[in-house]
């Protein structure tokens, strides 16, 4: 899923003119950002706080898998890259 | 006598200049954002072509056109590859470190928030009706 400052209704046209059917969170006052410490001050419009792109995998337990912390915000993880980590992780559990 | 058109400084300016606005549509694809190697291949050419024309200018300044625009062409092409290079190559990797995140084998923390359509979701609903949540956090899109 999803997780981003956007207000449910920027996130519903956004996941409807995507296609997407996976949950897009709101956190508008970044306060799971914040408690992930995913957090980019300043970064957004007006200089609002935003999220940096970040990536979790958790397993079935809530303990974290896999993690993607970009160094650059123009390299995100590719589906393919987290489609893999993912597999890895079911296989490395059976 | 009427000097011949220096047609390197006009080309090399539009392709630079094309060089800049393209990464909108090159940022689209993960292998020409991940690094801009188009936009910079776009810049090569671009400035290779001013320099020829430059070159041709001062070189041979009876035959052809272009001394003082052509310098003016390149000198603001140059800029517009320092912005560029500027932008990708700083303001992009001006990232927080993120040593607070949560790291392989800690459990992460839960949360309750509304999704696209108002609805509430919590983490640990997600996590007890899956293999596993891929928690992807993004900029968005205001």
């Amino acid at each position: 899923m999803g997780i981003s400052v956007d207000p449910p209704e920027i996130s519903r046209s956004q996941a409807q003119k995507s296609g997407y059917t996976f949950p897009l969170l709101s956190d508008t006052n970044a306060k799971i950002i914040r408690r992930y410490d995913v957090l980019h001050p300043g970064a957004g419009p007006k200089g609002a706080d935003i999220a940096r792109p970040a990536e979790f995998l958790l397993d079935s337990n809530g303990i974290v898998r896999w993690v993607n912390l970009t160094e650059n915000i123009a390299v995100r993880a590719r589906p393919e890259q987290v489609l893999q980590a993912f597999s890895e992780l079911q296989s490395a559990g059976q | 006598m009427k000097r011949r058109w220096n047609w390197p400084i006009w080309a090399g300016f539009v392709v630079v200049v094309a060089g800049l606005f393209s990464y909108g549509f090159f940022a689209r694809f993960p292998i020409t954002r991940d690094f801009p190697w188009a936009n910079l291949l776009l810049f090569g050419i671009g400035i290779a072509l001013l320099t020829v024309g430059l070159f041709r200018a001062f070189g041979r300044p009876q035959v052809y056109r272009g001394t003082i625009f052509g310098s003016i062409f390149a000198m603001v092409a140059v800029l517009l590859v320092a912005f560029f290079s500027y932008v990708i190559f700083y303001v992009l990797h001006q990232v927080p470190a993120s040593a607070g995140a949560p790291r392989v084998g800690q459990k992460a923390p839960d949360f309750f928030l509304l999704d696209q359509n108002g609805k509430p979701v919590g983490l640990g609903d997600l996590l007890s009706n899956s293999k596993g949540v891929a928690l992807i956090f993004y900029r968005g899109f205001w």
